[in-house]
């Protein structure tokens, strides 16, 4: 089934729906501006405006519902951007408004969770002027409904990324953080703007609309070359391999960032982007397969950087990379994927960001320890973020009836139909998530406590623990919710289409049975490592398999020695080059003319007006020449 | 009205004036005043600029030798007139971030300030001309005034640093004298107006040459890739003013000439120069980039940031596209906002800690946050991020050139991540970190100093998100400039409907 068209429509709360933007905007310029003046509230007018943002996304998906089915895509113009390429307009439909609520609603939480995770932090409203510019960035970027649009937003959340990861700038790790993510993103940001460019030379439009409508038409195409290019952007954004090294870094952010940015939301706009190109992806298979070899590719790749990391942000930050994988993975497979990657994305947003805020909970207690070796037994002192943590865990793993279970498993069938090779392969991975959320889970809250000497651990205060209670309400009602009775899938179809045939939801199928075993075997693996046995305080030395994944996959070494040294010594030639090649050659050039010309000198006074006077005689004399040269 | 000569009438009256006040804070402030008076009647001309008017507006023409046929002929279409509007939203904004500038230097504070004034009118005497005699006047005048700001006011190598600058300069103004002379002549209209020599030389090899004696010439004032060596020394030497004067004005002279003469006088040389052009455009995009990035020097880096920021400009114009070139002259105007809002706060910090070098800063946002938060606006916007001005003009030119030229545009397009890198990194080492000793006690931005920071971050988010007023302007010059060369933008692979676009 293919998407519907889109009607323009400026009325009601659609029509204002610019207002989810500019307010949590306007809270961002007033605490940036304000300065200390606005230290007393500005958390809680940060607060407030990402509150009233997701009032505004709230009424507009309950009006959108009042439409039918084929007339939910709301096209608002707002005006022209830049004559002649793009206008500014916002494109209101199941796709979108999907993302609004997901961002203003755990947004929201999150918001109020760093009121209590940042009391002590003397900057603390330019934390909140950060997370409210962010939340503006990131509703720019799903509601613009042409590509110049969505660049802005995509530019946008990499700035708000950017500083909140060198939130504690004074730092050196953490400014080489925010440094690295920026740059790597722009790596992928130079494919995202060639593939732009590419849409524009060929359609001389970039809005959603035109792009849909060109597809449609044919003719010559470069649909691969656009799509790989829109990957590359994708890849850099979501932290996909080839382009995922800043993701680990990016854990120097403040925890509700992690959350949020990291984790939530920023991160999965690659899919979005991927979702949103439907029609570009379709008409390629080349571009189609590589997203879904990315996807598996960074789904195992995650997992495996997941199971060695002791640092707790780090492990966790290696799963969302590779649930994100998962995403990728149903997002290339087209039509019957789409509903699967992005019910995934929301059920994780909930319950990923259910345990990052758990993870900062603990954190908080235990003088913001990260070292997972220094945890155990934490379960009796912080009930309500163990009991929160352990069902994003459950979420996660894919127990039965949970959210992850339903979004998933729906992943892992739709990729078994579409190609065994990489459903088996997405069946490993859901094997290896068991293994090390089970490891972190075991390390953290089991055990025996490996606690510093000075770590006091207690539960952290009410406004952080509601919103961790509230996130662990969704992951585990979200997934059923979404996936039975294809729910998601046809609520989202007049955006994306659908399949022709609606998938059924098996609850013994050979797939989800086998995935289910697998997890078991990396749970009962992961409890006879780290639950029953003895965490040493420090990390073994571990087989050459455990060193390749504590570094990362050696992706970073990899970027050092493919681009950094050679990027260095470049730079190195390339000044050398410009102070002695170019110049030296302008400075011999003239030192010979000087040389050759010393009685010259004398009448070289250094006025400037005997410069002036040289200048006509000389070019008198050369005009001459030209005729005395011209007549020969 | 004559507006144009009133506006130069105005900033040679204040020059002169400046000399006769015997206070220098008095000096200070009738120059300012007069820079403001100056701005507020530019803008009053500006309003009543009609876009798909005339070609030329506000013209005025009297014979100046009319055995020659040269004239004081003035006029703007909507390229000249958004850069005379740069110029003179510049100057108020210099010499207020100038006004302890001078104390050290080798001549008088007053004359400091009338050196300015008089470059005012000349810039604008140089994008109003329409008479290509009259233009060459200015593009050479030009150089007294700022060498004496290089030579006089600058840092420890300026007689070196200005000698080098005029020298250079002068090279390139040469070349272009005969070409002047020499179309003239060719022509044989015995005129020198430029509406009236275009198109007049037909011949392409002739066509050929006198592209060449202007191009070197505004190929070393913008400054192209390999031209560049002088603006570096010029820049990091200069008085940061000095230098926002330099690089955000007078080097638009350069590409401004490119657009205006080369392309309209020779068009077929253009087309067949256009390969070269845009070579020597992406290299210094991607070299400019580069050399700026192994920097040591502030001041440095930010002049080969403009070298990079030059390559896109002249691209924008050698592709021929009604996109690249309406970005290319955005890029113009939004450059002249970016890079002298780096220049001016850098300079306030090198005027703090007494040093130019990187690695003698560390930490200042820890005790300058606002300092810190501006420099990191400036440099955003040198990065191009999406919602300053910078973003506009260089997508701009980037999708316009990519219309025609892919790969010299995808080439151009790794310039996206070489800013991050230049900036960034300069950000984070002068910035970030541990508090160097040597900065702990630095005061924030002053009141003075956040009025010259704030118009220009104001300019860089309003044109950011609005860029149309300027685009209005800019769109009909440069169609109109294209249509006489002439270059058609190519068509879309597949057309759609006009309201999906």
């Amino acid at each position: 089934m293919e998407p519907a068209e889109i009607i323009q429509h400026s009325g009601g709360v659609i029509g204002a729906s610019w207002l989810m933007i500019a307010l949590p905007l306007l809270g961002a310029a007033v605490l940036l501006l304000g300065g200390r003046r606005t230290d007393k509230f500005g958390h809680l007018l940060g607060v407030a405006m990402a509150v009233a943002s997701f009032v505004v996304a709230a009424l507009a998906f309950i009006q959108l519902l009042g439409f039918a089915p084929g007339e939910r895509r709301r096209g608002v113009e707002l005006y022209d951007l830049i004559p002649g390429i793009a206008k500014v307009g916002l494109l209101v439909d199941p796709l979108s408004i999907s993302f609004c609520l997901l961002i203003t609603f755990v947004g929201s939480l999150i918001h109020i969770y760093s009121i209590g995770y940042m009391a002590h932090d003397p900057a603390r409203r330019r934390f909140f002027a950060y997370l409210n510019l962010f939340v503006a960035a990131m509703l720019v970027l799903v509601l613009a409904d042409n590509y110049l649009g969505l660049y802005v937003g995509w530019e946008g959340v990499g700035l708000a990324s950017y500083l909140l990861i060198g939130f504690w700038q004074h730092k050196p790790t953490a400014a080489t953080a925010a440094k690295k993510a920026f740059i790597v993103n722009r790596v992928g940001d130079f494919g995202l703007s060639i593939g732009i460019f590419t849409i524009f030379a060929t359609f001389h439009s970039l809005s959603y609309q035109g792009v849909a409508e060109g597809m449609a038409k044919g003719g010559s195409i470069p649909a691969t070359a656009i799509g790989l290019l829109l990957l590359l952007g994708a890849c850099g954004k979501s932290a996909q391999l080839p382009l995922q090294s800043w993701l680990l870094d990016a854990m120097e952010g403040p925890t509700p960032v992690s959350a949020l940015i990291h984790a939530a939301t920023m991160v999965t706009a690659g899919v979005y982007l991927v979702v949103r190109s439907g029609p570009i992806f379709q008409a390629t298979d080349t571009a189609q397969l590589v997203v879904t070899i990315v996807g598996v590719a960074t789904l195992l790749a995650g997992a495996i950087i997941g199971t060695a990391k002791d640092d707790i942000k780090k492990a966790l930050a290696g799963s969302t990379m590779s649930q994100i994988g998962y995403m990728m993975l149903a997002a290339g497979i087209g039509p019957a994927g789409y509903a699967f990657a992005i019910a995934h994305l929301i059920t994780h947003g909930f319950f990923k960001a259910d345990m990052f805020l758990g993870a900062g909970s603990v954190m908080h207690g235990m003088n913001d320890e990260v070292n997972m070796r220094k945890y155990g037994g934490l379960r009796k002192v912080m009930p309500i973020t163990f009991v929160t943590f352990l069902i994003g865990y459950l979420a996660i793993i894919g127990f039965p009836l949970l959210s992850g279970y339903f979004t998933k498993d729906g992943i892992i069938e739709t990729a078994m139909e579409h190609n065994a090779i990489l459903g088996w392969l997405a069946v490993l991975g859901a094997g290896i998530t068991g293994f090390y959320m089970s490891r972190l889970v075991f390390m953290t809250f089991f055990g025996k406590k490996r606690w510093e000497a000075d770590a006091h651990p207690h539960e952290s205060p009410a406004v952080m623990t509601w919103p961790l209670i509230i996130l662990s309400i969704g992951a585990v009602v979200l997934g059923a919710f979404l996936i039975l009775g294809n729910r998601f899938m046809l609520f989202l179809s007049p955006a994306v289409g659908r399949p022709e045939e609606l998938p059924s939801f098996h609850p013994f199928s050979t797939t989800g049975l086998a995935t289910l075993a697998l997890v078991a075997v990396g749970v009962v693996f992961a409890w006879y490592r780290y639950g029953s046995a003895e965490v040493p305080g420090v990390a073994p030395r571990g087989s050459f398999l455990t060193a390749f994944a504590r570094r990362d996959l050696y992706g970073d070494a990899l970027n050092e020695a493919l681009l950094m040294r050679p990027g260095q010594w470049l730079t190195r030639l390339a000044v050398y080059f410009d102070n002695r090649g170019v110049d030296g050659l302008v400075n011999s050039l003239a030192a010979l003319i000087g040389g050759s010309s010393g009685r010259l000198r004398r009448i070289q006074t250094g006025y400037v007006r005997s410069y002036a006077l040289s200048i006509f005689v000389g070019a008198a004399v050369l005009v001459g020449a030209w005729f005395v040269v011209g007549n020969l | 009205m004559p507006w144009l000569s009133i506006l130069m009438g105005v900033s040679v009256l204040g020059a002169l004036g400046v000399t006769l006040v015997r206070n220098d804070k008095l000096a200070k402030q009738f120059t300012l005043g007069v820079s403001l008076i100056v701005l507020a009647l530019a803008i009053a001309m500006a309003v009543q600029f009609s876009p798909n008017g005339d070609k030329f507006q506000f013209t005025e023409k009297y014979d100046w030798i009319p055995a020659l046929g040269v004239h004081y002929a003035v006029g703007v279409d909507g390229i000249a007139l958004v850069l005379i509007l740069l110029s003179v939203v510049l100057v108020p904004i210099v010499v207020l971030a100038s006004w302890h500038d001078a104390e050290a230097g080798k001549r008088s504070v007053r004359t400091y300030f009338s050196l300015m004034l008089v470059l005012e009118a000349m810039m604008i005497g140089v994008f109003a001309s329409t008479d290509v005699f009259l233009f060459y006047v200015f593009f050479e005048a030009m150089l007294i005034p700022m060498y004496f700001m290089i030579g006089s006011y600058g840092g420890a190598q300026r007689s070196y640093a200005a000698v080098k600058f005029l020298l250079y300069s002068l090279f390139g103004g040469l070349l272009m004298l005969v070409a002047v002379i020499a179309l003239y002549t060719i022509a044989g209209k015995g005129t020198f107006m430029f509406p009236d020599l275009v198109g007049t030389i037909q011949d392409v090899n002739t066509q050929k040459w006198l592209f060449l004696g202007f191009f070197i010439a505004f190929a070393i004032k913008a400054p192209l890739w390999p031209f560049h060596t002088w603006l570096p020394d010029a820049a990091a030497q200069a008085p940061a003013g000095a230098a926002v004067l330099l690089v955000g004005v007078l080097d638009k002279v350069g590409t401004y000439g490119m657009l205006r003469f080369c392309l309209e006088l020779f068009p077929d040389a253009s087309k067949f120069f256009t390969p070269m052009v845009i070579t020597l455009s992406v290299i210094g995009i991607v070299y400019g980039a580069i050399v700026a990035i192994g920097q040591t020097d502030m001041k440095r880096l930010i002049a080969y940031t403009s070298v990079s920021h030059f390559g896109f400009i002249a691209l924008g114009v050698f592709a021929m596209t009604t996109n690249a070139g309406a970005g290319a002259t955005l890029y113009m105007v939004n450059h002249g906002f970016s890079t002298g809002a780096l220049f001016l706060i850098a300079g306030f910090l090198i005027q703090r800690r007494g040093s130019q070098f990187i690695a003698d800063y560390g930490g200042v946002q820890k005790v300058a946050p606002v300092l810190a938060g501006t420099f990191l606006v400036a440099g955003l916007s040198s990065l191009s991020l999406p919602g300053l001005s910078t973003f506009v003009s260089e997508f701009m030119v980037l999708v316009g050139t990519y219309e025609k030229y892919l790969v010299p545009a995808a080439i151009a397009t790794t310039g996206v991540i070489l800013a991050a890198i230049y900036i960034l990194w300069m950000y984070q080492r002068t910035m970030n970190g541990p508090t160097a000793e040597s900065v702990k006690h630095l005061p924030d931005l002053n009141a003075r100093e956040k009025w010259v920071v704030a118009p220009l971050i104001a300019l860089l988010l309003v044109f950011g998100f609005y860029p149309k007023p300027l685009l209005d302007v800019i769109h009909p010059a440069v169609k109109n400039t294209l249509s006489s060369v002439p270059a058609t933008d190519p068509a879309p692979a597949v057309q759609v409907a006009k309201e999906a676009q």
